[in-house]
């Protein structure tokens, strides 16, 4: 029987995962990829609470993550463009224009 | 018996996914296997009887987001490997292992307390949609409206980022081919 305790595990694993991809990569593509899993296994955690308490709240919750990261991918993608446009790179290190 | 072999087949594929998008060199694989792994974790959705939200992951997600990925990536170099220069590869493992660990039992905490109660409890006989739709256009209507004043914003400033120097490429363009003329 899967109880709430094998969700919220999963739900650690894959946001273990979108963490090591977020300080493993330095392409900036690659780190958004890497936020939409993060984004993603919260969601799962939301709508397994949701279902064992018979709470409704968490879905919503759900609902309005995905709407925030479709709107974050639409301007993050902008940004990226005109980036690479300015300086033929994604790389997270091209960012570093003041030399620290 | 059913619930628990799909709960499992969709994890190990989910986190499979995900590793590769974590691991791959190549940006066109990680982006095949983030679509999928969307896909899969549509499939948490429906077996925790959200089957709105599924559908809206899968529209929403591989259809929108991946798509939009794919667009992105015409404007850049995807043929060529990914250059990762990792500074301190230690750091990173520990700091993410840790977080982890910190999240795990930030999840576990509501289990030890059994004192929570539902403040949008389930009604009999009403479907997983209808509820949706009664509790969005009732308690959350004012978030779903700022979503889409959001959503709007995003999508115009989305255009203009995007658009702004295509006609200078364009006339770039043309220079270099009245040059190319002025050469002959």
């Amino acid at each position: 029987m899967i109880t709430l305790t094998h969700y919220l595990i999963l739900t650690g694993l894959l946001f273990a995962i979108g963490l090591v991809g977020v300080m493993r990569r330095t392409n900036l593509l690659m780190l958004f990829f890497s936020t939409e899993i993060l984004l993603n296994a919260v969601n799962i955690g939301f709508v397994a609470v949701s279902k064992y308490y018979g709470d409704f709240t968490g879905q919503m919750f759900a609902f309005f993550i995905i709407a925030v990261a479709a709107s974050e991918v639409a301007v993050g993608l902008g940004l990226l463009i005109l980036w690479y446009k300015r300086n033929g790179s994604v790389d997270l290190n091209s960012l570093q224009m003041m030399k620290g | 018996m059913y619930e628990t072999v799909a709960f499992y087949i969709f994890s190990i594929l989910t986190l499979g996914m995900f590793g590769i998008v974590v691991m791959s060199k190549n940006a066109l694989y990680a982006m095949s296997a983030l679509a999928g792994g969307m896909i899969f974790i549509s499939g948490f959705f429906f077996i925790l009887d959200a089957e709105f939200l599924g559908v809206v992951q899968i529209v929403v997600y591989s259809g929108a987001i991946m798509a939009l990925y794919a667009f992105g990536m015409m404007f850049f170099d995807t043929t060529r490997d990914v250059s990762e220069k990792m500074r301190s590869k230690k750091i990173a493992y520990t700091l993410s292992i840790l977080s982890a660990i910190l999240i795990v039992a930030i999840l576990c905490i509501p289990l030890v307390s059994e004192s929570i109660e539902a403040s949008y409890p389930a009604i009999e006989n009403v479907g997983n949609i209808q509820m949706v739709g009664l509790i969005l256009f009732t308690k959350y209507l004012v978030p779903f409206e700022l979503a889409a004043i959001m959503l709007l914003v995003a999508m115009i400033s989305g255009i203009v980022l995007a658009s702004k120097k295509m006609d200078e490429h364009l006339a770039i363009e043309e220079d270099e081919c009245e040059m190319l003329k002025e050469g002959k």
